[in-house]
Formats: structure tokens, C-alpha cells, sequence
């Protein structure tokens, strides 16, 4: 399991980076963490010319770094998992990552892999894209002709398939800092700590006096993008915590979840567990509000 | 605490009575291993070494129609590139039957196909080149032309007349067939008060060693010599197999087995692929190396344990046990697998269904059938893990249906362990089992009753914890009944070389192999017992055909019963000879010396009289000072094979408890006992550890391993992301203790112990899942037990 | 496409230049370049944690690491935490409690258990089995590295206690 040979470079500035980019085109990859890219190429799956190392823009202020400022807490495209893991910026301000971020792998991988990596490739099982729909995130991309905000909710548009245009980079996330009197939940169904979630629930809402408002349920691993519930989120807003409106909501999921089977799970399977863990997480989400 | 082994070995009045016997001493081998400096076959350097790739079938069963290797052949860093047929003008092909499984069939294997390939992986190219990377870049430029044919997967469509044979020479797909009928079974199942019946399916997995296998060949054509350096767990088995095929003198092959990372049973097989490395070395005249990495592991390591079984069982109204009737029906690759052959696994179920219990009435009927997919054959329990799930689990179902508790249903029934020696009803011969004290012992470490009377109260609050039991017998320091009798040149004895050097040390040389289990460990605290010496004056060396004596390795759980059986006599005719030299020097007789601490002592007034350096420094260098006929003999080699029992067998209980969530179907394992009686300990945390070793690796074929393959024989999930293994997070602690019944066919006592957990643990957690599910009226019989499966069994889904 | 890349990195203290082609793996630059065998591959792609080393301070995956990535930084292996007598307190507990059997996967695992002893210093026995949860073991049920790392928390932390 030796990869194919690459040229490999380490632009110093986006410029260059753009310039690599545009050069080489599709013979390219972009390599950050390269936490799945370098399994990739170990199994030679992928044969691309050259890596463009973009590790070396972490001097980019546009890249990198975890900042809030104004009710908007952006996460930079280099920040390590593990950065995100130790950040009090994000256990505060945006809790549901801090949930989430323990579940992804484990820690040597996430000493290394990156936000903007694992936004861009977009695996059907990652845990930020699922958080990002949920808080209704948005996405800043950079190109050449400069940055542009796309929303998390449009972003992520098929199977390992993202708005990201040919020579534009995920430059960072930008997060709804946590406002008063809302909580979130972020739980997954995975058979061993670390592995691909068979399923996984991001919950975010108003609480107040048990009932919800501004209800967002987002799910992975039940399509081929994250998947906002919102037939199921209509059957939760404004009302108030019960078993019976826990019940109508996990009902409405048939209607909007089309799992994939897998090796181990049917799509019936999936589809249930999904109603389980929407219960648990709405439970979660009212206990000590 | 274990309790102390009751170790036969004394002379009285001797300072050491069991020395080192019985102690939980650490391991002087894992120093090394702890510092990164342990060396593995891949971590030796030679000049000139070429490394291969294989190019392997895509397709589960096709006719290579062309296959073109000329381009691979330029690519840069190629070497040589060979096919089949290349090949096979330096290796003759092999045929995996031994003659004690009767009617067993299975065709030619060649080292590197020729022709056809039959299942996804199988090697038909091979590619030579100064770097692996190299190798891997020439694979891509291997051109072949295939013409696809039909594909077996479906065991159940095996033995249907409609489904063409696989090997058409052979006539149909049927591998090996065995009955066995004893008793009036039909007239027991016919009158009992209750009948109970189930099958069990089995995923077949795989051993998934962390070190790949690994071969260097290094052939001298000066010499017609051939050094190979393999991670395996028979080199003497080796040394034959490469005489025998590439047609190289017995004594001019050298095997010789460094640190192995791990084997289970994996490394003692016969891979195609790696008899081929050493053809490749013969045909270069250098230096070649193979390693499968994990993709190739997943697709061509051997895989085990597919199984369908049905199970019966006959009782009266009060609990007896009359009768077990089981139907195996079991998938292996296209070959038997040489040379144990692909049908010990399933006549292993036929041996062990029952086994703890007393019954007169057994049938069983086993079918062991050729598929197109990966090779199967011995993975650590070696058919121990169908035959207790299966007895256990019918066992537990009669209880269920009889109203009885599950542990008193078998304490009903266990054979009483004052009734051996005992014959079971499938014939296998116990010496001195010990059912009754382990289920005691077993009951009393997990506080049986405060168990029970938790599950109640939990259930109440809608927790499902579940309780399992299972017995088991295991089979151990196997005589030549296994193989030998079969035609196979596979030795079921060994040898221990013990010489004394000049400065007092010793070198204790033995035949049976290392794995990381401990058997030098123990070996080097049998021979300092025996001997008289400390333990840092002992140094152990295995893995050398060309230093060590003749033997079997290591398999089939036989490293310490045998093995430290043959160290143990050594070490006693050494201590005789170094007697006898300090007699001589001393002029005194023999009978008033002894040897303890590294010094000659004498027995009577207890005085030192030499340092075992001085016998070292007169026997060695002034033998001139010595009696006239007298000849120091300072190396003693002696050799030991089981006699009196075809198999040693062992006993022991396991019990789980676990946890399942009814909404997920998710299980979590909170705590897994075994009490184990394997005679003899000789080194208790070893021991210890091997049984949690083997528990866990049990634990994962029940709970999360399969190889899964697709209709068209294609592996799904062959890596290590869609393979799934124990981790650390999801495994629990495991009580181990013991009762010891020592074998009285050795000095030594000991039994082996190495595969008993594996044995145990799918059954224990099979039941203890069913235990859970039993408020709602349904079982598990299908491993693994995925959330799926539990999910389907409680109507979820 | 095979144009080697000349690189500096710092193993174990020591500076090593050698050119690699950039394919190269962090581990098949330590194996093959730098002769430090005691960096283990067992899969390479990331799953088993055989791998396990430290650039910068920090445990990474070498099989997922590129050796000319390490070019300016500092990795340590097993042979370099060995000699420098780091973890001679885990190796220690690791022996007694026969915490490995075959070793393969032992030098990432002293790796992983000697970042958790660094991060965790309080470890539950149920956080010590999450944190070690990237790293397989075949040989042992895992049940007496729980027990060695939980050995050597508690000595540690008496020690620091001091």
C-alpha cells in the first residue's frame, strides 16, 4: 500500500497556492490534514500529480485561528480538530462543536486533521458539516477573485460534492455564537469510540419553560449530504416538550430521511435509530434548560 | 491471587522446591519489545534484497484468457516479473488431504496460479523490484483478460446438484463429509420429554494479526542453500515444506522465526504466496521479500469459522441431558490448506458438540464444501468456538424450557469430576476434568445470585442486563493424533537443548516457537528450576532450525504442556551431569549433592561447595584434572511427545454480563469471568493473560467481525475502517482464576492454555445476550451480534 | 514525479538531511532511512495506531504522514522516548503487568499512553480505555494496558504530589 508518485509543494501565500492550483487544475489535491487524503493515496485510490500543501498559509489571518467577534465565532480552515477539542472560545460560544469534535476518530487524527479539510471532503459521516446545517452556519471560500460566503445549508450539495468551485478553498466557517436561552446537542450511534457514526443527530433550540423555538434537527449519516429535518423541526416549533410531540417528530422523519443501507445496517435500521436518537437528543436537549 | 502449582519436580530437602514454577515472573524477551527493539522479519536489512508484489485476481472465480507483463517489466525499478508457469518449473504444487480424514479431497494448488484463479486475491503474477513502491507502481501496468465463471458464495448451493463443481476434476464441491451416529438417537429424540432445537450461524472471520505476514528468501546458489526468515509458527514445518517443493536438501534449509507480531493461528499455514517468495529467491539467486500488507491480509490471510449449524437436544422432565444431535454445514475457500487441511475445523465441531456433558445418544453430521472464496483454515479455538456456542446455547435453551436455572441445569449434567478417566460420546478421551469445582468457583467469584437479583431489579426500570454461561472443553498438547497419523510431516513432538556454558549461564535451545505468549518466558523458569540455577543465568532461543532441536512450533495451544515438558527433563539430565562433574571434582558421592541458586550444595550439611562457573571452568577447560574415564557432558538434549492420550483436554467455565439497549439494539459488555483449569500453571499472569487475550478475540467474532462478501465472491469491507476489531473502549475487564488438575502424562502437569478463551467467549456472550432478551420472548443465534440483528429480533425493524 | 526532496528533521534530537520522494510515509522514512524499526505499520491508512509517533510534541499517525511534511520539525519514536528514559516509568508497569505479548503494536501504544498520562493526569479507567481506543491490540484484551497506565497515573500523580 505505497502511493503513486506526486510532486509536492508548499505554497508560502494564497497567491501561489491559487497560482499551484490553476496550473495543475484537476492533477492536483489540496492537502491540509490529509487525514483521509493520504489513505487515499496509500490505497491508490486517487493518483493525483502533485499535493499542494496548504499548511503553510497558517500565517494567513483568512485561514486560521478561532475568533468571536460579534455573535459570530469563525473557525479558520487550518484549526486542527484537536484545537477545536481544547478551544474555551468553542466550549462557550459554540457548544454543539465542542460535543461533536470528541466523537471524530481519535486523537492522533485529530492532532492533525482540519476544519476545512473535512468540510471539503464532505464524508457523509463527519460531524461538522451535520453541526454547521444545524446552527445554520455559513461557509467563506477563497479563490483568486477573492472570498465568498456561501451558506452551510447550500454548501453541501451531493454525495462528496461541495459549492467549492475549481481553484477556491474553504477559508473558514462562521458559527452563530451561542445566545441565551438556547442549547444544543450533537450525538452519534457508532459500534466503537472513533468509528464513522452509522448515525448522528445535531439538535439546537430555544428552550424556554419547556417549549421550543427556532427547533434545528440535522442528521448525518442519513443521506448523502447532512439533512435538516424540517417536517420534523415543524412538528417541534413553538411547542412545548412532550412525549407525544417527541412521538409526531420521529414520525415525520420517514417522510424526509432516505438512509442508505451499508454493510452492517439496513435502511429500516437507519431510519429507526434515527427516530431513537431524535428522543434521546430532544430529552438532552430540555434536561436542565 | 492463582493458587500454587502442585509441581511433582522435588528433591527433598532442596532450597528450591517449585522455583520459578508457578510464579507470575515478567517477561526478559519484552524488554526489547518495549523499547521498539524487538526485530520482526521486515526489520532486517540484506544487500541486494528485491521486494514482491503480487498481482492479484480481481474476480472471484475466472480463466486468465491473456496476461501481459511486459509493460510491468519496464517499469522503473523492475527486476523480474513472473507468472504461474514461470514459477511452477521451481515449485511443485501441493494437495491440502491428510489419510485419518476419510474421503477428504481437495485439487492442486500451484505456488502462483496458472490458468484460473478461484477467489478474489489469489495470486497470479508476481512482480520483482528494488523498492515495494516500485512493485506497487510496475502492478498498474499488468494488462489481463479474463473470462468470468460462475461463482460460488452461497454454502447452502454447494452440494446442489445444479451448482457446477468449482474443480470439475473433483466432481462435486463437497470437501470432506463425516457422520458419526452412537446410541439410539432417533428412538431418544422420539420418546424425550423435551426436545429443543436451533441453528446457529457463524460469520466467518479472520485473525487480522497487526505484523503482516513476512518472508525474506535468501538463496545461496553456491551452496544450494536456502535461509528463510518467516514470521511463522512452525519453521521446522517450513524447512520440510520448502525441501519437499523446491527440491532443496532438507539440511540446506534454514528457517529461522524472529519477534512475530502476532499469529493466532494465522502464521502456521502453508501461503501460496510465500512458498512462491521462496521460488522467486531460488530463480534470482538473491535476497527477496515479502510482505502482505492489511489489504492483501484481509483477502488472502486464511479466514475461519463459517458455519451453519443445526442443533437438537434431548432431556427428561427433570433435567437430564439424553441426547445432542447437530448438522454442520461449513464454507471454505476453493483449496483445503496445506498441509492441515480445511477439515479439522468442522470435524472439531463433531468431536466437541457436548462434550461437558453426560449423554450416551450423539449424532452429528458435518459437510465441509468448496467456495470461491478466500482459503480457510486453524484460527486460534480451531472449531472450539462453533462447538461450545452451539452446545451452549441448546443447552441453555432446554434449561429455559424446563424452567431451570441455567447454572443448575448444568450443574445437573457437567460429568462429575470423579468420573474419569471418561470416554465422551463422540469418543474423545478426558484424562481428569474438573466441571463441577469451576462452575462452583465461577459462581462464587461473579456472585451468581447477587447477579441474578440485580437483573430483576434493573429490569423493573426497563434495563435488559443479561447473564450467560458457557462449559467448555479444550483440546490441547495434541499427540500425532491431530496430523501425524494423517500422513502429514507435521511433528507433534519437541526438543529442548540445555547447555551449560563456561561461566555458569545457560542456553536453554528449544523447538517450540514465540508468538509474544511467554512460552520462552516459561520455558527459561522451568529449566532454572530444574536445573538449580537463577533466573538471569537463563537465556532461551527458539525460531533457528539450525539451532534448536527438532519440533512441532507452536499450535493448537501445545507451547508449554510439551515444550516445557522436554525442558524440564533436560534440564533434570543436566543437573545429573553437573553432578556428576562436581562429584568427580570433589571426590565425593553424587547422591550427597545438589544444585541451587547457581552453586553445588551439599545436601546433608547444606555447605557451598562450587559456583556452577567453576564446573563450567573445570568441564569445559581442565578437563586434565578429572578422573581418567570421566567426560564431562555439559549439553543435554531430550525430547518429549504426549503418549497417552490422543488429545490433553482441558476444562473451564465463562460467564458474561452485559447490557442491552432494546431501542438501539446496541450491547455493552460489562464484565466476562473465567475460571480455567489448564493443570500445571507455570507462569500465572501469563496465563492469566492469554485467557483475556483469547476472551476478547472471541468477543469480537461474536460481537463485530465478518468477512463479507458480496454474491459475486467480492470482499466488502476488507480494511481495517469496514473490518471492525476490539478496541479498548468497548471491551471489558475480565476475571480469570483457576483450578488446577495436573495431567499425570507428564512430569511437568501442565496443559495448554492459549486458545481457551477464544473457546469460551462467543458462547458466554451469546447466551448472556439472550438472557437479556429473554423478557421479550426472543434469541440471537446469527453472529456477530450486530444492532441490526437485535433490532430485527425484537420486531424494531 | 520521483524528484527527491531534500529534507531536515529532527528525530529524536539528532538533525537527519536526507533527499525522499515526497510519496514517502513518515514511517517508511524512519524504517528505511533512518533504520529506527521500532515505528510499526500495520495498516496504512490510519486505523490500527501501529504507527503512532510524535512530531512536535504532538502523537500523529505516520502512515498518514508525509516524511517531507516533518521537514523543519521534530518527531520522536519509541527508541528516542526509551533512551531518554521518558517513559521508563510506563515501560516499567507495562513489563510487570505483561501489558504487550507479541509488541507490535507497543510502541504506539506508549506513545498514545504516555500523550493520555501528559493530557489526562486524572484519568478515569473508562477515560484511559477511550483515550486508548486508537490503538489496536490483538494480543492482550486491552485489560492490562488499562491497568499499567492506570498504575503509572497514580504514581505520577502522588509524585507530583510531592
Amino acid at each position: 500500500m505505497k502511493a503513486p508518485a506526486f510532486d509536492y509543494a508548499k505554497p508560502r501565500t494564497l497567491s501561489e497556492a491559487f497560482d499551484l492550483l490553476e496550473r495543475h487544475g484537476d492533477e492536483a489535491k489540496l492537502l491540509a490534514g490529509g487525514q483521509t487524503l493520504m489513505a487515499t493515496l496509500n490505497m491508490r485510490l486517487s493518483q493525483p500529480e502533485i499535493l499542494i500543501d496548504i499548511t503553510g498559509l497558517a500565517g494567513e489571518a483568512a485561514l486560521s485561528g478561532i475568533r468571536s467577534e460579534n455573535g459570530v465565532v469563525s473557525v479558520g480552515a487550518l484549526t486542527r480538530h484537536r484545537e477545536i477539542e481544547r478551544s474555551s472560545v468553542i466550549a462557550a460560544q459554540v457548544p454543539m462543536l465542542a460535543q461533536a469534535v470528541p466523537h471524530i476518530a481519535h486523537i492522533a487524527i485529530r492532532n492533525v486533521g482540519t476544519f476545512g479539510g473535512s468540510m471539503a471532503f464532505a464524508d457523509p459521516a463527519a460531524e461538522y458539516p451535520v453541526c454547521a446545517v444545524a446552527l445554520d452556519a455559513n461557509l467563506i471560500l477563497v479563490s483568486r477573485q477573492g472570498e465568498r460566503r456561501v451558506s452551510a445549508r447550500q454548501f453541501f450539495k451531493a454525495l462528496y460534492e461541495t459549492a467549492l468551485k475549481p481553484g477556491e478553498l474553504v477559508a473558514r466557517g462562521e458559527f452563530p455564537a451561542k445566545k441565551p436561552g438556547y442549547r444544543s446537542v450533537f450525538m452519534e450511534l457508532a459500534r466503537r469510540h472513533g468509528d464513522y457514526a452509522i448515525v448522528g443527530v445535531a439538535a439546537h433550540a430555544k428552550v424556554t419553560g419547556g417549549v421550543l423555538s427556532d427547533v434545528n434537527l440535522a442528521y448525518l449519516g442519513m443521506g448523502g449530504i447532512p439533512m435538516l429535518a424540517r417536517n420534523a423541526m415543524a412538528e417541534l416549533e413553538g411547542k412545548a416538550y412532550a412525549l407525544e410531540t417527541v412521538g409526531a417528530a420521529q414520525r415525520a422523519l420517514a417522510g424526509e430521511l432516505d438512509p442508505s443501507a451499508d454493510l452492517y445496517s439496513s435502511a429500516a435500521t437507519k431510519l429507526h435509530l434515527a427516530r431513537v436518537l431524535t428522543g434521546r437528543a430532544l430529552a438532552a436537549l430540555v434536561e436542565g434548560a | 491471587m492463582n493458587a500454587r502449582a502442585e509441581l511433582p519436580v522435588s528433591a527433598p530437602g532442596t532450597k528450591t522446591d517449585t522455583g520459578y514454577i508457578g510464579k507470575s515472573i515478567p517477561r526478559a524477551n519484552a524488554k526489547r519489545l518495549l523499547q521498539g527493539r524487538g526485530t520482526y522479519t521486515d526489520d532486517l536489512r540484506f544487500p541486494r534484497l528485491a521486494h514482491i508484489v503480487y498481482f492479484r485476481s480481481p474476480h472471484a472465480h475466472a480463466r486468465i484468457v491473456t496476461l501481459d507483463l511486459s509493460k510491468a517489466k519496464k517499469s522503473r525499478g523492475v527486476i523480474a516479473v513472473f507468472d504461474g508457469r514461470a514459477v511452477a518449473e521451481f515449485c511443485t504444487p501441493w494437495v491440502a488431504v491428510l489419510g485419518h480424514l476419510k474421503g477428504i479431497k481437495s485439487a492442486p494448488q500451484h505456488a502462483i496460479a496458472i490458468e484460473r484463479a478461484c477467489w478474489q486475491g489469489e495470486a497470479v503474477a508476481a512482480i520483482v523490484a528494488e523498492t515495494r513502491a516500485q512493485a506497487e507502481d510496475a502492478l498498474q501496468l499488468v494488462e489481463a483478460e479474463w473470462e468470468e465463471l460462475p461463482v460460488l458464495t452461497d454454502m447452502e448451493l454447494a452440494l446442489d446438484p445444479a451448482t457446477p463443481a468449482i474443480h470439475p476434476d473433483l466432481g462435486d464441491n463437497l470437501c470432506f463429509h463425516r457422520e458419526l451416529d452412537v446410541g439410539t438417537v432417533d428412538e431418544v429424540f422420539k420418546n424425550a420429554d423435551v426436545v429443543v432445537e436451533e441453528t446457529y450461524h457463524f460469520g466467518r472471520h479472520t485473525g487480522v494479526t497487526l505484523e503482516g505476514r513476512s518472508i525474506v528468501a535468501d538463496y545461496n546458489p553456491a551452496q544450494h542453500t536456502l535461509t528463510v526468515y518467516q514470521s511463522t509458527q512452525a519453521p521446522h514445518m517450513m524447512q520440510d515444506i520448502f525441501s519437499r517443493h523446491l527440491n532443496i536438501p532438507e539440511a540446506n534449509v534454514r528457517v529461522i522465526t524472529k519477534d512475530v507480531g502476532g499469529s493466532y493461528g494465522i502464521k502456521v499455514h502453508v501461503y501460496p504466496d510465500e512458498v512462491a517468495a521462496a521460488a522467486i529467491s531460488v530463480m534470482l539467486k538473491r535476497p527477496v521479500k515479502f510482505v502482505a500488507d492489511r489489504l492483501e491480509s484481509f483477502l488472502t490471510d486464511i479466514h475461519a469459522r463459517e458455519h451453519r449449524v443445526r442443533a437438537r437436544l434431548a432431556a427428561s422432565k427433570s433435567g437430564e441431558i439424553l441426547a445432542f444431535e447437530i448438522d454442520d454445514l461449513t464454507a471454505i475457500g476453493p483449496y483445503s490448506v496445506y498441509p492441515r487441511t480445511s477439515g479439522i475445523e468442522g470435524n472439531q465441531v463433531v468431536n466437541l458438540t457436548g462434550g461437558p456433558y453426560m449423554h450416551k445418544h450423539y449424532r452429528a453430521k458435518l459437510d465441509v464444501v468448496f467456495t470461491n472464496k478466500n482459503v480457510t483454515c486453524q484460527y486460534r479455538g480451531v472449531g472450539h468456538p462453533i462447538a461450545v456456542a452451539v452446545t451452549e446455547g441448546i443447552v441453555d435453551l432446554a434449561a429455559a424450557k424446563l424452567g431451570m436455572d441455567p447454572a443448575e441445569f448444568r450443574r445437573k449434567n457437567l460429568i462429575p469430576d470423579d468420573a474419569y478417566p471418561y470416554t465422551s460420546a463422540s469418543g474423545m478421551k478426558f484424562e481428569l476434568l474438573s466441571h463441577h469445582q469451576c462452575l462452583d468457583k465461577l459462581l462464587a467469584l461473579m456472585d451468581y445470585p447477587a447477579l441474578r437479583a440485580e437483573q430483576t431489579r434493573l429490569r423493573e426500570k426497563g434495563v435488559y442486563r443479561g447473564i450467560g454461561l458457557a462449559s467448555m472443553i479444550e483440546v490441547t498438547n495434541p499427540s500425532p493424533a491431530f496430523y501425524g497419523v494423517g500422513g502429514a510431516r507435521i511433528s507433534a513432538q519437541d526438543g529442548a537443548t540445555l547447555r551449560l556454558e563456561p561461566t555458569g549461564m545457560v542456553t536453554v535451545m528449544v523447538s517450540v516457537t514465540e508468538q509474544g505468549q511467554g512460552t520462552e518466558a516459561v520455558f527459561a523458569q522451568v529449566a532454572a528450576t530444574a536445573l538449580g540455577v537463577t533466573m538471569d543465568k537463563v537465556k532461551v532461543v527458539t525460531g533457528d532450525t539450525e539451532v534448536t532441536p527438532y519440533g512441532g512450533g507452536t499450535w493448537a495451544s501445545r507451547g508449554a504442556g510439551i515444550g516445557g515438558e522436554a525442558v524440564l527433563q533436560a534440564g533434570k539430565a543436566l543437573k545429573s551431569n553437573v553432578l556428576d562433574v562436581a562429584a568427580a571434582m570433589l571426590g565425593v558421592d553424587k547422591g550427597t549433592l545438589d544444585v541451587t541458586a547457581n552453586e553445588v550444595y551439599d545436601k546433608l550439611t547444606g555447605a557451598t561447595k562450587l559456583p556452577l562457573s567453576e564446573i563450567g571452568r573445570v568441564g569445559y577447560f581442565r578437563p586434565d584434572t578429572l578422573p581418567m574415564n570421566f567426560q564431562s557432558e555439559l549439553t543435554v538434549t531430550r525430547h518429549y511427545t504426549p503418549r497417552t492420550y490422543g488429545f490433553t483436554f482441558t476444562n473451564g467455565i465463562q460467564a458474561s454480563l452485559l447490557e442491552v439497549d432494546p431501542d438501539t439494539g446496541f450491547v455493552k459488555l460489562l464484565k466476562h469471568w473465567a475460571v480455567e483449569d489448564c493443570g500445571t500453571i507455570l507462569n500465572p499472569m501469563l496465563v492469566d493473560e492469554q485467557m483475556r487475550g483469547g476472551i476478547v478475540q472471541g468477543i469480537g467474532g461474536a460481537m463485530l467481525e465478518e468477512c463479507i462478501y458480496s454474491a459475486d465472491g467480492q470482499m466488502q469491507n476488507g480494511n481495517m475502517a469496514d473490518y471492525l476489531v476490539p478496541m479498548s473502549g468497548e471491551m471489558p475487564d475480565m476475571e480469570i482464576a483457576h483450578v488446577q488438575s495436573p495431567t499425570k502424562t507428564s512430569e511437568l502437569g501442565a496443559k495448554g492454555a492459549g486458545e481457551a478463551g477464544t473457546a469460551g467467549a462467543p458462547a458466554a456472550v451469546m447466551n448472556a445476550i439472550n438472557d437479556a432478551l429473554a423478557p421479550f420472548g426472543t434469541r440471537v443465534t446469527a453472529q456477530p451480534f450486530t444492532p441490526e440483528k437485535i433490532l430485527r429480533a425484537l420486531g424494531k425493524v | 514525479m520521483s524528484v527527491k526532496m531534500q529534507t531536515a528533521i529532527v528525530v529524536n534530537g539528532v538533525t537527519e538531511n536526507r533527499a525522499v520522494e515526497p510519496r514517502i510515509h513518515l514511517i517508511d522514512y524512519l524504517r528505511d532511512e533512518c533504520g529506527l524499526t521500532g515505528a510499526h505499520a500495520g495498516c496504512e491508512h490510519g486505523v490500527c495506531g501501529a504507527c503512532t509517533v510524535r512530531v512536535d510534541g504532538e502523537i500523529v499517525r505516520g502512515c498518514l504522514t508525509l516524511a517531507v511534511q516533518a521537514d523543519g520539525r521534530q518527531v520522536d519514536t519509541i527508541e528516542g522516548l526509551s533512551d531518554s528514559g521518558e517513559i521508563a516509568d510506563l515501560q516499567k508497569a507495562f513489563h510487570e503487568h505483561n501489558a504487550l505479548q507479541c509488541g507490535f503494536c507497543t510502541p504506539g501504544m506508549l506513545m498514545a499512553a504516555q500523550d493520555l498520562l501528559r493530557e489526562m493526569p486524572n484519568a478515569s479507567r473508562e477515560e484511559i480505555r477511550e483515550y486508548m481506543s486508537g490503538n489496536y491490540c490483538r494480543c492482550t484484551g486491552y485489560q492490562s494496558i488499562v491497568d499499567a497506565i492506570e498504575e503509572v497515573l497514580q504514581a505520577r500523580r502522588k509524585g507530583a504530589a510531592k
